[in-house]
């Protein structure tokens, strides 16, 4: 069993080697019809860009996108400072240089990789998954009898930010920086998946179908981790079987059909504001433009983010969406499993993420309400600021920044639910609703707190749970997403996540239950 | 101002100064040799099992005691000295104090076998002890083999501290049966198994004769004293159970018996010097209660009404229903009022036993024979409502109300298979009776006794 695990250890890290050494692995040879196709496609007025192009790029063989970017992004910038200087501002290109270079890059790759997506695939996916199955599927032996499956977590580097924790950390935070950033370096892996792409929407991959492609699978494997880990608890596996299903058909098939059908590419589940661009003028055209698919989309949205929402946790709390639907959610559940213990719990980190995440919240709002008041009076200004400029700030920022790079680069280091926790605004929204009007609360049982810690421990949220179970306290927080692992790793059976009247949620304590009922009363009821 | 010193930083001592504090102005120092700061000694095992680090047993960020005008003093107290109010401590300061709560918990019970204090042999209480473990035993390559004697519940938690490491475990218990002083029979007897489910060497009526010694004065082996088998191993752990840690107090003019004797009020012989916690002795049990109760729950509480006698509430403890809970490896356990083992039970009392026919889940009920009136519960594998099975014992509501009502006080996580259908089906069919099982009700389980 252990040598079935190492082996699928080795598996897995040659998989992963072969997908991190892609981005400057491959050939490309860009022709000129190809070129011309980009230039239409495109409407680049530029000649000297094409001229640039034309004379440096077509028909010449690149070994790695490194090779071929600098070129394409010095041939813009030549370009631009030429029309500027000539004051020819039809000419300029506004296209950004990773995105020019990742459409040349896709068109022009000819090599290996290209000739061979099925069997890259298999030596990158492929034994990526397998090797990860061979090292996860063992533990159902390998764990002994079920039950809660925390031994040696703080021995371990890669759980207890040793330096597999660094490196792991390293590598997401790159990956990140790659998808948002640099996207030209992501060409060849789009070409693995271009299959499967095309398959479902009958496009070429791009790479943000890498991305929910690889979302999916990461998701699916550490799922499989979850399963075995929690055998003894089905709210684990029901939740985790919810968040898989919600990913894959609601985040990633069904919006890949939608495109395949001619409708806008729309996931039905992720809500205003979590879903910051659904307001935004060219998101509004576009569905305007779609006609009925395309109004019911909007009338969903709106609807999903004022009702549906809210009266969801006013019956269930905010873990119907968290824990059970949120894509965000889904893969802190899974991959992000092992780092739960690192979120902070001190009252000082408690400080920081009200300041935080409200502040995200404020500014959604703001930069929405200035998009609407932009899009009705047909101005691209509010009160002399611009609102495209506050839409690229929050994007970058927050959309990108706060939610990938750091969300779920920082796993590792400061647990899975960072993004969840300090930053995200549907998360602060559906936190009013559960801290001032839910019948959802986590019960702590009577005197049977032993104050040991685990369930603070092991909060991925950063709270002390302890603190209010060991005073008999109900936790009614608004940050709890209710994945009910305290309730999980209590070894006295002392925390239930429940839904119940919201009458006697909320029950501070002094005297807990067990001790002299009169003392109980004077003291609890003053 | 006056001065309340509180010597040990467990449960019962913090508890009192942080509800001093609620209640008044005076000045609070906790003096304590064993750990800077308040954690939470229950905790320990997870320390040791890699679940948490020790900072993550500490309940309180360190900030909160400077916050809360509680000083901390680190100090070992050598003797008190009633008369003129003053602690001696063994670094040669003294410290003066108004009112003085001895809260300095249990120390491991060592019964005076050969090689008790050789290198390697140790309990598991203090911190120091975790410490001294992560020396002996860091992996199972340095302790080859362990050996635990005794079989109660710092035992199985020694026990399943060294399986997490892979060291292999001889566990011996001195009873016929795991627990069986405090579990019923078929309880006790599902541990058993369970504990050999987890490879671990359990010997039931097996005592410890003497510990053997390497040239380096380290243990070597045991010996067992039935069969005068030696078994080599590299750690001892003593669990035989606790005494009160008053070593300090002997020559001074408090009255011990094995613990502070205490009145009910928690006052000493002494006046303005109160004993709570472990190492408080009631001078008459308090109904089922043992006079001296090792427990977490009790030191709470006994620290909670103390607060109140200090600052001018006076008032008895006096707790109420008896609750307890435990975990035997995977097996949680909870238990509400009394279920007594083959050891004391009384003659009234009698049981209803239920187990899962696969899983290790079962419950025992306990009831008066004559008039049906509900005793207590144990269960195992399922988690119980405290507040519901309070309620009940007040109401001293008959064990078939209880039984019907069952639902209202299940504990477990949401989408948890439920038993009290099979229960309530074997108990009809034990009893005679025609009860079926009530859907959970919320105005029930919010209703007040």
């Amino acid at each position: 069993m252990k040598a079935i695990k190492n082996i699928g250890l080795v598996i897995f890290l040659l998989g992963l080697a072969i997908f991190t050494t892609l981005p400057l692995l491959g050939t490309f040879n860009l022709n000129e019809a190809d070129f011309n196709t980009i230039v239409k496609g495109q409407n680049i007025k530029s000649d000297v860009f094409i001229n640039a192009i034309k004379s440096d790029i077509v028909g010449q063989d690149f070994n790695g996108m490194q090779t071929l970017s600098p070129k394409i992004s010095k041939a813009i910038e030549n370009a631009n400072e030429t029309h500027t200087k000539k004051k020819e501002w039809d000419k300029k290109i506004y296209t950004k240089s990773s995105d020019m270079a990742a459409m040349i890059g896709k068109k022009s790759a000819n090599g290996f990789i290209a000739n061979n997506k099925g069997l890259m695939w298999l030596l990158t996916f492929g034994l990526g998954i397998l090797g990860a199955l061979m090292f996860i599927l063992p533990n159902v032996i390998l764990l002994g009898k079920k039950g809660i499956k925390n031994d040696g977590i703080y021995h371990e580097s890669a759980t207890n930010q040793g330096w597999i924790g660094w490196m792991v950390f390293i590598f997401l935070v790159s990956f990140y920086l790659v998808l948002y950033f640099a996207s030209e370096y992501a060409t060849n892996w789009t070409l693995l998946v271009d299959p499967i792409s095309e398959a479902l929407s009958g496009n070429p991959a791009g790479h943000w179908f890498v991305y929910g492609f690889m979302y999916c699978t990461v998701m699916s494997v550490m799922a499989v981790r979850m399963y075995i880990k929690y055998r003894h608890n089905i709210y684990q596996v029901f939740r985790t079987t919810s968040v898989l299903f919600f990913q894959i058909v609601f985040a990633f098939l069904i919006p890949e059909i939608m495109v395949r059908l001619q409708m806008p590419y729309y996931d039905f589940k992720n809500a205003f504001p979590l879903d910051y661009d659904f307001f935004f003028q060219w998101n509004l055209k576009d569905l305007i433009a779609n006609g009925g698919i395309g109004i019911f989309i909007l009338v969903w949205g709106i609807v999903l983010t004022l009702v549906i929402v809210p009266i969801m946790v006013y019956f269930f709390g905010k873990r119907w969406y968290c824990s059970w639907v949120c894509g965000c959610g889904g893969l802190a559940e899974t991959l992000g499993d092992p780092y739960r213990q690192h979120s902070d719990k001190s009252l000082f980190a408690w400080k920081v993420e009200r300041y935080l995440i409200h502040a995200v919240l404020g500014f959604v709002l703001i930069m929405t309400g200035m998009t609407l008041y932009s899009f009705f009076t047909d101005t691209g200004m509010v009160l002399g600021i611009k609102t495209s400029t506050v839409q690229s700030i929050y994007s970058l920022v927050v959309g990108s920044i706060f939610a990938g790079v750091i969300g779920t680069g920082f796993y590792p280091i400061f647990g899975n639910r960072v993004w969840c926790r300090f930053g995200c605004p549907l998360a602060a929204y559906l936190g009013f609703v559960q801290r001032f009007k839910s019948r959802f609360r986590i019960t702590t049982n009577g005197g049977q707190c032993i104050s040991c810690g685990n369930c603070s421990t092991y909060c991925e949220q950063g709270i002390d749970v302890r603190a209010y179970a060991q005073k008999g306290e109900n936790i009614i927080r608004s940050s709890c997403v209710g994945c009910g692992i305290c309730s999980a790793v209590c070894p006295r059976g002392v925390l239930k996540l429940e839904n119940g009247p919201e009458k006697g949620r909320i029950n501070p304590t002094e005297i807990l239950l067990g001790n002299d009922v009169d003392l109980m009363d004077l003291i609890n009821q003053k | 101002m006056e001065h309340i010193v509180i010597i040990g930083n467990g449960i019962s001592g913090v508890t009192v100064a942080r509800h001093i504090r609620k209640l008044s102005d005076k000045k609070i120092t906790i003096v304590s040799a064993e750990t800077d700061f308040f954690f939470s000694r229950t905790a320990l095992m997870y320390v040791y099992m890699g679940h948490m680090k020790f900072e993550h047993t500490q309940p309180y960020e360190n900030w909160f005691w400077k916050k809360n005008r509680i000083e901390l003093k680190k100090g070992y107290v050598k003797t008190v000295e009633t008369a003129s109010k003053t602690l001696h401590f063994t670094e040669g300061d003294t410290l003066q104090y108004d009112k003085l709560v001895i809260a300095t918990g249990s120390k491991p019970n060592k019964f005076g076998w050969p090689g008790q204090d050789l290198e390697g042999v140790m309990g598991m209480y203090h911190k120091q002890d975790l410490d001294n473990l992560e020396m002996q035993a860091p992996n199972k390559d340095i302790c080859k083999r362990a050996v635990i004697v005794g079989g109660g519940l710092i035992g199985i938690e020694l026990a399943e501290m060294l399986n997490s490491r892979k060291i292999p475990v001889t566990f011996l218990v001195r009873e016929s049966s795991f627990w069986n002083g405090v579990l019923p029979e078929g309880e006790s007897q599902m541990l058993n198994k369970h504990i050999k489910n987890h490879h671990i060497d359990l010997r039931l009526s097996t005592n410890l004769k003497e510990i053997k010694s390497d040239e380096n004065g380290k243990v070597k082996s045991i010996i067992i004293e039935e069969t005068g088998e030696e078994l080599e191993c590299n750690v001892v752990g003593l669990t035989a159970g606790v005494s009160p840690n008053i070593d300090f107090i002997k020559d001074s003019e408090i009255e011990i018996g094995r613990g502070i004797k205490v009145n009910r009020f928690l006052e000493t012989n002494i006046p303005d010097v109160y004993a709570i916690g472990d190492c408080a002795e009631q001078h008459e049990a308090i109904g089922n209660r043992r006079p001296i109760e090792a427990v977490w729950y009790t030191g709470r509480m006994m620290g909670e009404t103390l607060a109140q006698t200090i600052c001018g509430n006076r008032i008895e403890y006096k707790p109420g229903h008896w609750f307890n809970s435990a975990k035997f490896l995977d097996i949680e356990y909870q238990t509400y009022g009394w279920v007594f083992g083959v050891r004391g039970r009384p003659e009234y009392e009698k049981h209803f036993h239920w187990k899962h026919n696969k899983e290790d889940i079962c419950i025992t009920v306990s009831f008066h024979k004559d008039t049906n009136e509900f005793l207590g519960i144990n269960t195992f594998g399922i988690r119980m409502r405290h507040e519901i099975f309070d309620k009940w014992l007040t109401e001293k509501r008959d064990v078939d109300y209880v039984m019907s009502y069952l639902k209202d006080a299940n504990f477990d996580p949401e989408f948890y298979k439920a038993y009290e259908n099979e229960i309530i089906t074997q108990y009809n069919s034990e009893f005679n009776t025609n009860l079926t099982a009530h859907k959970k009700s919320w105005k029930r389980i919010f209703s007040k006794a």
